[in-house]
């Protein structure tokens, strides 16, 4: 009896002790390119390939950081991410509600086929967009312009937000809005008054979501504007690959600050975020 | 009489019902109105557009265009470069797929162990999180700089005796497409691996009990319950990665811009250079549009496997 005992605490142990080196390993593949970026933007430009590499650089040093924030071309650029994110935000959880509140609380002809369509434009590649988009946003005059960014970038945030709110809103009983009619209280109400306050955590999960979605952006970034004034955080960093001949601590510093605002938005809402993601991924 | 006049009366009474209904009726398409306007400028227009595109000469540049035919799109297919892509762009998909899957599921089962505090459990998971919450521009470059001849992950392995001199990971015709298929690897792993994660939570404990009362072992286990337990969600992930990786069009462009000599082309990179490199727009749509039909395959499967569900 004590023999089994011992043998199946010893069982537990080797366990352990497995998923231990298995968890570390994985850790030391997932952070440690992380942790390499974070130590290169403290090095000197002349420390960044030494021989042997260091991970804690001696002569530790901010030059980096303050090179990038005392340029005002580099400080135009996270004023444009958070300009464009920030809007694209808005106007995304705007419309989404709209459109989640006439899917949840509706039955309408064309329902599904609109749904349908809504759901389908996830998965149609950017590359193919991005040619005509090219072609309407200067016929548009909004070539080089914040709202030709912001509109586009709405094509890849609307679909999820539209079917994560009307999923929220579907979770929310409908007794709710009809107490307010009842009280002579229109729709139009019900959703201000009643709905939105109550959806703010699944309202807050969709925006986060979309403000990373929009401060990632590339590609539309990349071919719709074309002068400093107008270029996003992740065209800067590559601009800062092209410019100066590899200045690497001043490209680490400057991914880092432009990576700040996503990491401290998931940090902040890491529960709510992974919940409402895979609530989506799982049931999708 | 009472009855008649009942009779009669509805026709009248309901003619103002009615307008009311139909007014009622639109109020759903008022809330969708910005919606449906919104997808008719960001997809309905540009997808007509690109498809006359790709049928017409000298778009975008000029101002007369000219009717083609399908000129454009024997071009694309006739262009070794662009057959090139296409199995490059496979590759790079495929292989990618299957490294998310295992990568996703080992760290999702070693996260939902039961052997370890919930503190170390969350600790390790944000760790292993990181990755996807970089943007691909910052991505690049962190593996720019570890890939670089005379960087970290060279000294390490010549350390280890594994290489004799520095790799250009990048630079290497023949390394290139692994070098970025890795860190494709590295980056897109989490998005799986939360997916499986929840999905393990989901799997309720009484089959693992009742498989263990059967004596099976951790490995038989993970064969007959976990497995098949997790078989939609493994295969939604698998096609929704394949759509997205198809598209990834930053991590090429920033790291080897399709080079050395084609080896990392893709069909995003090859669009992207007709259109905004070389200019030729008529030929660039057709690719796009080629691209657009092979993601519609790709989307057809995801649909009718959710249908299954």
């Amino acid at each position: 009896m004590i023999a089994v005992a011992i043998a199946i605490k010893t069982k537990r142990t080797f366990a352990k002790a497995g998923v231990i080196t298995g968890l570390i390993i994985g850790g030391l593949f997932a952070g440690l390119p992380v942790l390499w970026m974070l130590s290169t933007s403290f090095k000197s430009n002349g420390e960044v390939f030494q021989n042997p590499p260091k991970l804690i650089t001696q002569t530790f040093s901010l030059d980096a950081y303050t090179e990038i924030l005392g340029n005002g071309t580099q400080l135009r650029y996270f004023l444009n991410s958070y300009i464009v994110a920030i809007a694209v935000t808005l106007l995304t959880l705007l419309v989404a509600l709209l459109a989640g509140y006439a899917f949840s609380r509706f039955n309408f002809p064309f329902q599904k086929t609109i749904n349908a369509v809504i759901v389908s434009v996830q998965a149609v590649p950017p590359i193919t967009l991005v040619i005509p988009y090219f072609g309407l946003v200067v016929a548009l005059g909004l070539y080089n312009t914040y709202p030709g960014l912001i509109l586009t970038h709405m094509v890849f945030t609307l679909p999820y937000a539209i079917i994560m709110i009307t999923a929220y809103l579907n979770t929310l009983p409908k007794e709710l809005d009809e107490s307010v009619k009842v009280d002579g209280g229109t729709g139009w109400t019900a959703l201000w008054r009643i709905l939105v306050p109550i959806s703010v955590p699944g309202l807050i999960a969709v925006g986060v979501y979309t403000f990373m979605i929009s401060w990632n952006e590339y590609l539309f970034a990349l071919t719709l504007t074309r002068t400093d004034d107008m270029r996003t955080v992740p065209i800067g960093i590559q601009m800062l690959m092209g410019q100066h001949s590899y200045e690497w601590n001043q490209m680490m510093a400057m991914s880092i600050l432009g990576s700040i605002p996503v990491l401290v938005l998931f940090l902040l809402f890491q529960k709510r975020f992974i919940g409402g993601l895979t609530a989506g991924a799982v049931k999708a | 009489m009472t009855l008649l006049a009942s009779k009669a009366a509805p026709p009248v009474e309901q003619a103002a019902p009615a307008r009311k209904t139909l007014a009622r009726r639109l109020v759903p398409y008022g809330y969708l109105s910005p919606t449906i306007v919104l997808i008719v400028v960001l997809m309905v227009v540009p997808i007509v557009m690109v498809i006359s595109y790709s049928f017409r000469d000298n778009v975008i540049v000029q101002e007369n265009s000219v009717f083609a035919g399908f000129a454009n799109y024997t071009k694309v297919l006739t262009d070794p470069d662009f057959l090139v892509a296409m199995k490059n762009t496979a590759i790079f998909i495929t292989v990618s797929m299957v490294a998310h899957l295992v990568l996703g599921l080992a760290f999702a089962m070693m996260l939902n162990t039961q052997l370890l505090s919930g503190v170390t459990k969350a600790i390790f998971r944000i760790v292993y999180i990181l990755p996807w919450l970089f943007t691909i521009a910052v991505i690049a470059v962190i593996w720019r700089l570890l890939l670089d001849p005379s960087g970290v992950i060279n000294y390490v392995l010549h350390s280890l005796g594994l290489i004799n001199q520095s790799v250009n990971w990048l630079g290497d015709p023949g390394m290139a497409l692994w070098a970025v298929t890795f860190i494709n690897i590295w980056s897109g792993y989490p998005f799986f691996m939360i997916s499986l994660l929840a999905g393990l939570q989901g799997i309720p404990n009484d089959l693992y009990e009742a498989a263990a009362v059967d004596g099976t072992n951790w490995f038989q286990r993970f064969v007959h319950v976990t497995l098949p337990q997790l078989r939609p969600v493994i295969i939604s992930m698998a096609v929704l990665d394949l759509i997205w990786t198809s598209q990834q069009f930053a991590l090429i462009w920033m790291t080897t811009g399709g080079g050395p000599l084609n080896t990392t082309e893709m069909l995003s990179t090859y669009t992207y250079k007709q259109a905004f490199s070389e200019y030729e727009f008529s030929t660039a749509s057709a690719a796009a549009v080629i691209v657009l039909l092979l993601t519609m395959v790709l989307a057809f499967f995801y649909v009718r496997q959710q249908r299954e569900r």
